[in-house]
């Protein structure tokens, strides 16, 4: 008997122990899931968002990055000089960085790669980020020079793009399907359709990441994305496409809903050079006839900050303008008949693909029609949309988040899709470019933002969320997109 | 037989060039710059220009549609825009899924599907029949890809016996990529089997009714000799030309499981490079099935002179 019992407890020990062992060793690998596959990854050939979301801070770093929360910091640039008159940028390079093809990396490889991205036949994707630098010059292999043409108050924040990283020499040949960067993962394997492998570089010149191997996944559809999530199969989206199913995962205590904000200022945009939207009084119109509040409820599952103008609200320069276009539909109905519209009119609105866009349209052209104004939807592809209306201009109402940072620029642009032109807004970023004092920049900015909410050119809508899904033992994932990436750096599985 | 198979070549290679024409002019006129979809909104109108030049997209029409043309008859699918790797690659990659799943599809779907159908057709009119005819109405009746999602429901997220989709990979193991393979085999499997069960249940019972059924069984055949022997072989020939066409719907027509499971699969290839505009991609895949489906008629004409002799000496 005594002995049966001992017995016993020693299989009932063994058993224990075995059954334990697994949750002892800490787990190291994990596997994220993203809705759109990288067509290649080379962030400085390409605009697409899912080469930087698999690249960016994990296989290439530049000279300056953005951290969790936008801010600009050093990167491969330790620190740098900028002359007075604001010309020229001594960049002082961190030592004892390599490549993940075992070349180290020097002053040259900065030159290599700005001189690249800014060449006559460079096929990059941002390559405005580059158009003031006027040379990039070798100090010694660990200080390079950029002068600029003119001062340029955004260049630490061009430089902190994932178009501007630092490329090796000697991989730039197969810099799309095998990447090569100084980052603290290496590229391993790319199973096209599935999946991209990455690895810990053991060789890595800062701190030593907690991850040892990096899986992201390829799952479009929206409900295989809830599937997969639930199976346990993907350890978390970041970007997750099934925002309808958020609720029941916050109600399971295995998964955290992860909600932030990006960089998206989602537009219902408006073609200033076309009738009837020529008029300024009829774009105030559009503008007094959208609920913002109904259209995040109903297209975003309640998930956006409402926005009044070109800018994102969690920038310390924003100005909330959302008052001045607040939801009127009668000031609406009177604006249109004093443009000389009292029965409405009827005009197109195309649709890219986005949820946000297809489902907010349906709910836009219902508030339009609730003031006479009848938009016709047309459902259409990226590439149709950046043909006809992006390139074409053939449109008259589009809805479309515009992605990039600090993008107001754009209503400066000559032949932008707007059509919107205005000296005034074209002086405000002319003086704002050439100024570096951030008290001024901060007014120059506040000015551009009010000038397009003065002129209705858009019918802003709403600042596009970040909407993830992870496994509640994940720490380290960022919040909020500043910039599009999966920063796997600092993440790790608490026990 | 010899002049047979030369016209057969003929028409066959005919048709593949006619084939490469429509494809290739469908494609151009599609709206959408491939150069301009990859750089995005704020590209500068020089680099669009400059990866246009380089992807060779500024040479003539007629140019392109001959290198492209000249290359596949050497075997050269020529390379992706987006991807940047020989388009020949990627869908040799994706090949060992679709195909793959695709037998296993078929595979799964006659091995149900003909024993069903002969039961039917054999023991017509009882309650076996009735309720194989509702069952296989059902199956061509509910969306695969809502079945698939049932499937995941319970397999996957409730008894988590099978992951929820992706595909490992052969070299993970022969069972583990099967295993994976396996829901979606299913889910493409039960709308197949529907149809051919009932196809094959209806050719049985047309082959019973003839007068050669009636001989044997006046000979002295038993029920179930005259079925096997006699009745269920002159039977398989519409059964055959079913199969051949859902071999080659399974292998270019499961896109929508390859979604669902989201499965690297040749489906998906063509769906991805619509949307990017990977123009060659698109061209050099639809390409591939419109030969697969060629030569896969073919084979199905010779299976037809396995069976039947009559179309043997014909030929």
């Amino acid at each position: 008997m005594n002995s049966l019992m001992k017995l016993m407890t020693t299989a009932a020990i063994l058993v224990a122990t075995s059954a334990l062992t697994p949750a002892f060793a800490a787990n190291t690998a994990i596997t994220v899931g993203m809705v759109l596959e990288p067509p290649n990854l080379d962030p400085t050939s390409g605009a697409a968002a899912a080469i930087r979301e698999v690249t960016y801070a994990n296989i290439f770093q530049g000279l300056t990055r953005f951290d969790a929360n936008g801010a600009i910091v050093p990167d491969l640039a330790k620190s740098w000089d900028i002359s007075a008159d604001g010309l020229t940028y001594t960049f002082h390079l961190a030592t004892g960085v390599k490549f993940h093809d075992g070349s180290p990396f020097s002053a040259d490889d900065v030159k290599f790669s700005l001189d690249r991205a800014r060449a006559p036949d460079s096929t990059n994707a941002q390559k405005g980020l580059f158009a003031d630098i006027a040379s990039v010059d070798v100090v010694d292999p660990a200080t390079v020079k950029v002068t600029l043409k003119k001062p340029n108050g955004s260049f630490l924040f061009n430089m902190a793009w994932g178009d501007a990283v630092i490329l090796s020499p000697k991989s730039i040949a197969t810099e799309a399907t095998n990447p090569v960067g100084t980052g603290p993962f290496k590229f391993v394997n790319w199973v096209k359709g599935d999946r991209v492998e990455l690895a810990k570089f053991e060789g890595y010149w800062g701190a030593a990441p907690k991850l040892d191997k990096v899986t992201f996944k390829f799952i479009s559809d929206p409900s295989a994305a809830f599937a997969a999530m639930m199976a346990g199969d993907v350890d978390a989206f970041p970007l997750f496409p099934a925002a309808e199913t958020l609720e029941q995962f916050k109600a399971d205590p295995r998964f955290e809903v992860i909600s932030g904000n990006t960089e998206g200022e989602t537009l219902l945009a408006m073609n200033n050079g076309k009738k009837p939207f020529d008029n300024i009084k009829v774009r105030e119109a559009v503008a007094h006839a959208i609920n913002r509040k109904e259209i995040i409820d109903g297209a975003m599952f309640g998930y956006g900050t409402p926005i009044g103008t070109h800018f994102a609200p969690h920038n310390p320069d924003y100005v909330d303008l959302t008052a001045q276009s607040n939801y009127d539909p009668e000031k609406s109905k009177a604006l249109l008949k004093e443009a000389g519209y009292p029965d409405g009119f009827t005009v197109s609105l195309k649709l890219p693909p986005p949820p946000y866009a297809r489902r907010g349209g349906e709910i836009i052209a219902a508030q339009l029609a609730k003031v006479g104004i009848k938009a016709e939807i047309t459902n259409v592809e990226w590439a149709q949309w950046l043909e006809q209306v992006f390139k074409g201009k053939d449109y008259d109402l589009t809805i479309v988040s515009h992605t990039e940072p600090m993008d107001i620029d754009i209503y400066g642009r000559d032949n932008y899709y707007f059509n919107y032109k205005s000296d005034a807004f074209k002086k405000i970023m002319t003086d704002l470019s050439g100024t570096t004092d951030p008290a001024k920049r901060s007014e120059l900015l506040k000015a551009a933002q009010k000038r397009i909410a003065d002129d209705y050119v858009n019918a802003f809508l709403f600042e596009l969320p970040k909407l993830g899904v992870a496994n509640a033992k994940i720490v380290g994932l960022w919040k909020n997109q500043p910039t599009p990436s999966n920063d796997m750096s600092e993440v790790y599985w608490k026990d | 037989m010899a002049p047979y198979l030369l016209k057969r070549l003929i028409s066959l290679v005919l048709s593949l060039l006619a084939a490469s024409v429509v494809i290739f002019l469908v494609l151009q006129v599609v709206p959408g710059d491939p150069a301009s979809y990859m750089l995005g909104m704020n590209a500068q109108p020089e680099t669009v220009e400059a990866l246009r030049q380089q992807m060779g997209l500024n040479e003539p029409l007629v140019w392109r549609y001959l290198t492209w043309v000249v290359g596949l008859a050497h075997g050269d699918f020529g390379v992706s825009y987006t991807y940047k790797v020989p388009t020949g690659e990627l869908i040799a990659q994706r090949l060992w899924v679709s195909l793959p799943l695709a037998l296993y599809a078929l595979l799964l779907s006659t091995v149900l599907a003909l024993p069903i159908g002969i039961i039917s057709a054999a023991k017509r009119n009882s309650a076996a029949d009735y309720g194989i005819m509702g069952v296989t109405q059902l199956g061509i009746a509910v969306p695969n890809f809502w079945f698939a999602m049932l499937l995941v429901l319970l397999f996957s997220i409730t008894l988590r016996w099978f992951s929820a989709g992706g595909f490992p990979g052969w070299n993970a193991g022969f069972f583990v990529a099967l295993k994976a393979l396996t829901l979606p085999a299913v889910a493409l499997a039960l709308p197949q089997a529907s149809i051919l069960a009932r196809v094959m249940r209806s050719s049985l019972l047309d082959t019973l009714s003839e007068d050669y059924i009636r001989t044997a069984r006046a000979k002295g055949l038993t029920r179930g000799q005259t079925l096997v022997r006699h009745a269920v072989r002159n039977a398989l020939i519409p059964v055959l030309t079913i199969i051949g066409l859902q071999f080659s719907f399974l292998l270019a027509g499961a896109i929508i499981i390859e979604n669902v499971f989201y499965l690297p699969g040749l489906g998906r290839l063509v769906f991805q490079g619509i949307t990017q505009r990977d123009l060659i991609v698109v061209q050099s895949v639809v390409m591939l099935l419109v030969f697969a489906v060629i030569i896969i008629t073919f084979l199905v004409d010779m299976a037809y002179a396995l069976v039947d002799p009559r179309l043997r000496s014909r030929a």
